[in-house]
C-alpha cells in the first residue's frame, strides 16, 4: 500500500487536492446547485422553503404575475430596473475606475525602481483598509455638515457669498463614488503589472521608427496593457455588481441594487425563493457580461496580484 | 526617449487620484481625535489631560488627552469581544486555508490526474462570480442541512446546530483557499527542479528532499499566501454576514451595525486603529516579497 502511494504519482496527486477539492464542492458547488434548486421552490408562510417546480420566482423577477394572461397590463418593471441600475451602475464604476486607475498606473510603472515600491505601498493601504471603514469615510465627507460643506463652507465664508450646505449623502451619485473609491484599488494594481512587463526597448524602437509620444502610446503600451485593464475590469465589475453595503450605507432607500435585493429577501422579506432566483439572475448576468468580455479581449492573467 | 519622462497630465492625474484616495483615510483619523462626543463636526483636539470633564457635548479634559476615544475603546466590551473573535476566524482559517491550499497547488503543479482540470476551474469560480452569491448559497446549505439535523435527530436545544464561529470559520477557509493556492501555485511555476534532483543524487529520499529542500524554498510563497488569506479573512464582510450567528460577531459586522444608528467618534478611532494595522501588515509583506527577490 504504502510503496503503491510513493510511485503512483497520479494517487499523490489526488491525495493533495482532496481536502481543497472537498472544500470547493462542499462550500461551492453544492451551495449554487441548492440556490438553483431552491429558486424554482416556493415560499413557506415560516419563510422557509417548499421544494416543488415552479418558475413564478423567475416570472415575478421579470415583472409579470404568474396567473396574469394580459402581460401588458400587469407588468410591474421593479425588479427589471433594479437590474438595471446595478448593470448600468457596474458599468459606469468600471469605466470612470479605470480612467483614473490608468495615469496612476502609468506613472508607477514609469517610475524609477526604488520608487515603485513606496508607491504601491501608498495603493495597498487603502485597498487593505477595511470595505465598511472605507465607506464609513464617505459617509463623514458627504454628510450634510460633514467635512465636504464644511470646507465649501468655509470657503463660501472667505469669499462672502451664501451657502447652503449640499445634500450629497443619499443619493445616487453618493453610491458613484463610494463603488469608485472601494475598487479603484483593484485596478490599479493589475494595469500596473502588464505594463511594468512591457520591454523598454520596443519604445526605443517605435522611437526609433518616427513614432511620437502619443502614438508609441496608442500603438504599444496601451495594446500591451490591456490583458490588465482586462483582469481589473473584472476585479470591479463583479463585485459591484454584488455589493449591497455601499449602496446601503450611502445610498439610504433611494438606491436599491440587486444586492440589496437579495440581502433583503434573506433577512427582512423572508423569501429565501425569490432571493435565490434574483442570486442566480445576478450570477448569470456577471458571467455573460465577464465571458463576452474576456473571449473579446482575452483572459487576463493578471487577475491573482 | 527617455522612459523616467513624463506628461504633466499622467503627473496631475496621479496626484489627484492619490488625493482622492487619501483624504478620505485623513478625515477619518482626524476625527478620532474629534473633541466633540456627537461627532457631526470637527471641534479641535482635546488637549488637557486629567479626571474627565465634558461641556456639553464637548471633551474638554479626559486622563488620556486627544486620545480620549482610543481609551474608550479599550473599554467598550463588545469591540473587545468582537476584536477577539475577528482574530480567532482569521487566525484558524489562515493555518487550515494555507496547509490544503499548498498541498493542492503543489499537486496541480507537480503531478498529473484526471480530475485536474476540473479542479483547477473550481478555483477560479470564487473570484468571477459576486461574493453574496456565493454568501446565500452557503446559509441556505447551513439552514437547510442544520434543520434537518436538529429535527432528524430531535436535538435539545443547547446542541442544536447554528451559525456562529464555526460556519463563519468554514466559509472563510472556502474562499480565502483558491488565493493561497494560485499565490504558491504561481510561485512553483519558476522553481528550478535541478536542486530537488541534486538533493537525490546526493542520496536524500522524496521526503527529505522536500523537507529540506522543496518546503524552504516554497516557503516565501507560502507565507505571502498566508498573509493573503489573513488579511481576506480579516477583511470580509459579505460571507460573514450571512454565516454569522449569536456570539460571532466580528469588527466589521460591528461596525456596520453600529453606522446604521448612530456615528461616534469610538468607531473612528478603531478605524485608525485599523489602518496602523495595515499599514505594519502592507509594509510586513513588501519586506517580504523584496528579499525573496533579492
Amino acid at each position: 500500500m504504502l510503496q503503491r502511494l510513493r510511485e503512483d504519482k497520479a494517487l499523490q496527486g489526488l491525495l493533495l487536492i482532496a481536502p481543497t477539492l472537498l472544500w470547493m464542492i462542499v462550500l461551492l458547488i453544492i451551495p449554487l446547485i441548492l440556490t438553483l434548486v431552491v429558486s424554482f421552490g416556493r415560499r413557506a408562510p415560516d419563510g422557509g422553503v417548499i421544494f416543488t417546480f415552479t418558475l413564478d420566482n423567475y416570472i415575478r423577477l421579470l415583472g409579470l404575475q404568474p396567473d396574469c394572461l394580459n402581460p401588458f397590463a400587469c407588468f410591474d418593471p421593479l425588479y427589471v430596473s433594479i437590474l438595471f441600475r446595478s448593470l448600468s451602475l457596474a458599468f459606469n464604476t468600471t469605466v470612470i475606475v479605470i480612467l483614473l486607475a490608468y495615469p496612476l498606473a502609468y506613472f508607477i510603472a514609469r517610475a524609477p525602481h526604488e520608487r515603485r515600491n513606496t508607491f504601491l505601498f501608498l495603493v495597498l493601504v487603502p485597498l487593505w483598509t477595511n470595505f465598511v471603514i472605507r465607506v464609513y469615510a464617505w459617509m463623514m465627507l458627504l454628510r450634510t455638515q460633514g467635512a465636504i460643506n464644511g470646507v465649501l463652507g468655509w470657503l463660501a465664508g472667505l469669499l462672502g457669498i451664501p451657502f447652503t450646505p449640499l445634500e450629497m449623502l443619499y443619493t445616487p451619485g453618493a453610491v458613484l463614488v463610494g463603488m469608485v473609491y472601494e475598487f479603484l484599488p483593484f485596478m490599479i494594481l493589475p494595469i500596473y503589472t502588464s505594463l511594468e512587463k512591457i520591454d523598454p526597448s520596443l519604445y526605443e524602437a517605435a522611437a526609433d521608427l518616427g513614432a511620437n509620444a502619443l502614438k508609441t502610446f496608442w500603438r504599444v503600451t496601451l495594446p500591451l496593457s490591456l490583458p490588465g485593464v482586462v483582469a481589473g475590469t473584472i476585479l470591479v465589475f463583479v463585485p459591484v455588481m454584488g455589493t449591497f453595503v455601499v449602496s446601503d450605507l450611502l445610498g439610504g432607500k433611494q438606491v436599491i441594487l440587486v444586492g440589496n435585493l437579495i440581502q433583503r429577501q434573506f433577512l427582512d422579506a423572508r423569501d429565501p425563493t425569490f432571493g435565490s432566483a434574483a442570486s442566480l439572475v445576478l450570477m448569470v448576468l456577471t458571467l455573460i457580461v465577464t465571458l463576452f468580455y474576456t473571449r473579446k479581449f482575452g483572459f487576463g492573467k493578471e487577475i491573482v496580484v | 526617449m527617455n522612459p523616467h519622462r513624463r506628461s504633466p497630465f499622467v503627473v496631475v492625474m496621479t496626484v489627484l487620484v492619490f488625493l482622492f484616495l487619501y483624504v478620505p483615510i485623513f478625515v477619518l483619523v482626524l476625527y478620532s481625535f474629534n473633541a466633540s462626543r456627537t461627532n457631526v463636526t470637527f471641534e479641535g483636539f482635546i488637549t488637557a489631560f486629567g479626571p474627565l470633564q465634558m461641556q456639553g457635548s464637548l471633551v474638554v479634559q479626559s486622563p488620556c488627552g486627544p486620545f480620549h476615544w482610543f481609551c474608550d475603546l479599550t473599554r467598550n466590551q463588545e469591540v473587545m469581544t468582537a476584536a477577539r473573535n475577528t482574530l480567532t476566524i482569521a487566525f484558524v482559517s489562515t493555518l487550515i486555508s494555507t496547509l490544503i491550499g499548498t498541498m493542492a497547488a503543489i499537486a496541480l503543479q507537480r503531478h498529473e490526474f484526471k480530475i485536474k482540470p476540473f479542479a483547477q476551474l473550481s478555483l477560479y469560480i470564487p473570484i468571477v462570480i459576486p461574493e453574496i452569491v456565493m454568501g446565500i448559497g452557503i446559509l441556505t446549505l447551513f439552514s437547510q442541512v442544520f434543520t434537518w439535523v436538529n429535527t432528524t435527530f430531535n436535538l435539545p436545544p443547547d446542541l442544536r446546530l447554528t451559525l456562529g464561529m464555526g460556519t463563519v470559520i468554514v466559509s472563510h477557509i472556502a474562499f480565502s483557499v483558491p488565493f493561497v493556492t494560485l499565490v504558491v501555485q504561481a510561485r512553483l511555476q519558476g522553481f528550478d527542479p535541478s536542486y530537488e534532483e541534486a538533493a537525490m543524487d546526493l542520496g536524500a529520499n522524496e521526503l527529505v528532499t522536500f523537507w529540506r529542500v522543496t518546503l524552504p524554498m516554497l516557503l516565501p510563497g507560502v507565507l505571502s499566501g498566508a498573509l493573503l488569506a489573513f488579511t481576506l479573512s480579516l477583511d470580509d464582510f459579505v460571507i460573514t454576514f450571512f454565516t454569522t450567528g449569536p456570539g460571532a460577531t466580528t469588527l466589521p459586522i460591528y461596525v456596520y451595525g453600529l453606522l446604521r444608528r448612530i456615528i461616534t467618534p469610538q468607531v473612528n478611532a478603531l478605524s485608525t486603529v485599523w489602518i496602523l494595522i495595515v499599514l505594519a501588515a502592507v509594509f510586513l509583506i513588501q519586506r517580504l516579497e523584496n528579499r525573496e527577490r533579492a
